[in-house]
């Protein structure tokens, strides 16, 4: 079918980054000294990056109540801003932000400070290498993939970071969880990636979009990895779930249980820090399943007369890429209001006795059928 | 921080000292979202495992027996409700009853009925309070709203018949003091009819979901001798396999004329003590239709003096409520005031079965299995 894909992967990674290369030209022609317009450059898109992720959680907080809200046969917020309470998160923003900001006289001190920017960082990395739209990425790793596996279970240190330092033992009980939790569930989500890389043939993201671009009679998109690694699909997406500690796996926050977990002594920034990462999460979790296998920002592209056709492409991708991220969001949300939170041991049974087997026979049949593709069809 | 926790221990109280450093103290309240209230329960673990636990109750003490000994019979009524703030009406009719059983007077068989349809749509209330908050124990959110939307209605009919939400005083010894008003009975069976309907979707949002039941079964067993050793009654005794149910055995008011069932589980789990709860709604329901369709007209009130002055003697008279067994212990001597009144709680006497149940649970499973208990603090701590 599409042998080509395999090997084009090394070719891709040479052209990685166009916008933020183009962006660091720019200031380069301007007159700045090299370096500088490289600092400069990637300060600029850490600023997109944040300011992104800032108004994004501030949207899914606020979308959350409403979902939340609906289905519980209740309206949410309705006040603050007028129409529909749509301001009622910027507002929670700046209560948290006016805090007095409290540190527990027996925690420790600089740790206690530093679990949150740890958590926020992580969840700010793996922002790198998503993929938003045709050439809108920060970095076009060609060890995409493994980059965020690699950074994103970094989360954990952090919120280990939080449970210890606080010196309170519902907050080290549920980092003690958070621990035990993350390592059931990376493990079945690496394996369940790992059929797609195999397919593709490359752990680039973009190859990865690549390889799903073509459609079926025109307009079905069946060369989506979804349908072939159906399988992966749903365990990556469980396993994503365990990931950002929402339910029915938020067993570390556990609110009826541990009081709060591992953040039950923070308030103020450094709590709508852990907030704000835990949305941020969200969504990289999301939009990581989208391009690995729904497509990332492949969709039907309406040419605009007024824009040129490159930046015409470029935000029809980002608007197909964060409508299939948000419908992927929108189902993390109705799982939480609708689902009852599991136990610890049978978070451990679901990860390494159902969700991993499930992983490594998809993993093997995947590389079945790639063989007997090979043998049928040559090379 | 072990030497913290045995000073804190009350006296003629040990905990089995542990052999390993592991093992710590956690105080789960009474600051703690699942403790429905005030309770606090200090927890031994070993990880995540339960070594031992203790219940310590007495920080909603306020005196209620020792109030009852300074008022006269009629102004205890108000403070009965406050006992078990979700099943007022409960409390109303067991202390009623044991003062009508001291003077020996009977109410009219109106007032009979419409103790029952209160009581029951009571009962069915305060099971939904259970269930809703038994979600969030166990952390589904949504069946709380749910729960609480029918609980608003029952709360609206109670609101029509005696002016009040949650603190009725709506039983008077002797009988009732007012009669339904007229949109009563049309508001009733509107109530039941959506009420049915709505049992379904519990099911699907609770009893239906696999982890749901994952969570429940097997969990916080207590055996049929447990049970009964430890005096249990109402839904914990009924979820080990005990049919006993005050209404069918030891029939008060007109109970013998309902047709009911009274549901039982067999292993004594979370689940069991769940789904008697979740049937008897279903039972409820039916003796309000029954006693809506029966309910005769006539006198509301019996001929009771204004003073009320029982002989001196003294009486236990105990009522069904959703809780268990609530009885009402008064001794007169004949004066306008009770010479000793003291109240036998349901929550407090199956709350002591609650170290039994716990024995080898989770953290998390604690707050299942103390929530299956359906405790109330106002009640245990008096």
């Amino acid at each position: 079918m599409r042998r080509g894909a395999t090997r084009h992967s090394l070719l891709v990674a040479g052209k990685s980054g166009r916008t933020v290369d183009e962006l660091i030209q720019l200031l380069a022609g301007m007159g700045l000294p090299g370096l500088l317009a490289q600092a400069a450059g990637m300060l600029a898109v850490c600023a997109i990056i944040i300011g992104y992720i800032a108004v994004a959680s501030m949207f899914m907080i606020w979308w959350e109540r409403k979902i939340s809200a609906h289905i519980q046969v209740r309206l949410g917020p309705m006040r603050v801003g007028g129409w529909h309470g749509w301001a009622q998160s910027i507002a929670d923003g700046v209560k948290l932000l006016l805090k007095e900001d409290i540190v527990p006289t027996a925690a420790d001190k600089l740790v206690f400070a530093l679990a949150p920017i740890v958590v926020f960082a992580t969840a700010l990395a793996t922002y790198v290498i998503i993929p938003f739209g045709p050439g809108l990425w920060t970095k076009n790793l060609n060890i995409g993939v493994l980059y965020y596996i690699s950074i994103s279970s970094l989360t954990v240190v952090g919120i280990i970071m939080a449970g210890w330092s606080s010196n309170n033992k519902y907050s080290v009980l549920g980092a003690m969880r958070s621990a035990a939790q993350a390592i059931s569930y990376e493990v079945p989500l690496v394996v369940s990636v790992l059929g797609v890389i195999m397919v593709v043939g490359s752990l680039n993201m973009e190859a990865i979009v690549e390889y799903q671009s073509s459609r079926m009679w025109g307009f079905f998109p069946g060369h989506w990895l979804v349908w072939g690694q159906l399988v992966g699909f749903l365990v990556y997406f469980t396993a994503a779930l365990a990931e950002c500690n929402r339910l029915p796996f938020d067993i570390p926050e556990a609110e009826s249980e541990l009081v709060a977990g591992f953040h039950v002594e923070y308030s103020g920034i450094r709590f709508a820090m852990f907030f704000l990462a835990e949305y941020a999460n969200m969504f990289v979790v999301s939009a990581i399943a989208v391009t690995m296998f729904l497509g990332g920002w492949k969709g039907p592209v309406l040419t605009l007369g007024f824009l040129s056709p490159g930046l015409a492409a470029k935000l029809w991708g980002l608007f197909w890429f964060l409508t299939k991220a948000y419908f992927l969001i929108f189902v993390m949300m109705w799982l939480r209001w609708t689902l009852a939170r599991l136990r610890v041991d049978q978070l451990m049974h679901l990860g390494w006795k159902v969700l991993l087997p499930i992983a490594f026979l998809n993993l093997g049949f995947t590389g079945l059928f790639l063989i007997l593709k090979d043998v049928w069809w040559g090379s | 921080m072990d030497a913290q926790a045995a000073t804190a221990l009350p006296q003629g109280i040990e905990f089995e000292r542990g052999e390993t450093a592991e093992e710590m103290y956690v105080n789960m309240g009474p600051q703690h979202p699942s403790t429905h209230g005030v309770l606090r329960l200090l927890l031994k673990l070993d990880g995540e495992l339960i070594k031992d636990c203790i219940p310590y109750i007495g920080y909603l003490h306020r005196c209620h027996e020792k109030i009852g000994e300074n008022r006269n019979y009629i102004q205890i009524i108000p403070y009965t409700d406050r006992l078990d703030y979700l099943a007022s009406m409960y409390n109303n009719w067991s202390y009623v009853k044991a003062v009508e059983a001291l003077m020996g007077v009977k109410p009219p068989e109106r007032a009979e009925y419409m103790r029952v349809i209160l009581g029951e749509l009571q009962r069915i209330a305060s099971h939904l309070i259970w269930m809703g908050t038994f979600g969030l124990d166990i952390g589904n959110f949504t069946i709380f709203m749910y729960c609480f939307r029918e609980r608003e209605m029952i709360l609206d009919l109670f609101e029509s018949v005696s002016g009040q939400r949650l603190n009725y005083a709506f039983f008077r010894i002797g009988g009732m003091p007012m009669d339904f008003p007229e949109t009563f009975y049309n508001d009733a069976d509107g109530f039941l009819e959506w009420f049915k309907g709505r049992l379904p979707e519990y099911d699907r949002v609770m009893t239906d979901n696999i982890i749901f039941q994952r969570r429940v079964q097997g969990v916080g067993i207590l055996s049929e001798e447990d049970a009964v050793g430890y005096a249990c009654s109402g839904p914990v005794l009924r979820g080990s396999g005990i049919r006993w149910d005050l209404r069918k055995n030891d029939p008060y008011g007109i109970y013998d004329r309902f047709e009911f069932d009274v549901p039982a589980g067999d292993r004594g789990d979370v689940w069991d003590r769940y789904m008697v709860r979740r049937l008897e709604m279903e039972e409820s329901a039916r003796i309000v239709e029954q006693a809506l369709a029966q309910i005769p007209p006539g006198e509301i009130m019996a001929k009771v003096p204004k003073t009320i002055k029982p002989p001196a003697g003294q009486v236990y008279s105990r009522v069904e409520s959703p809780r268990g067994e609530l009885g009402h212990f008064i001794i007169s001597d004949g004066t306008p005031n009770p010479y000793r009144y003291r109240v036998r709680s349901p929550a407090y006497v199956n709350l002591s079965a609650l170290p039994a149940m716990l024995k080898g649970c989770l953290v998390a499973d604690a707050v299942a299995v103390l929530g299956s208990i359906d405790i109330v603090l106002g009640e245990i701590d008096r």
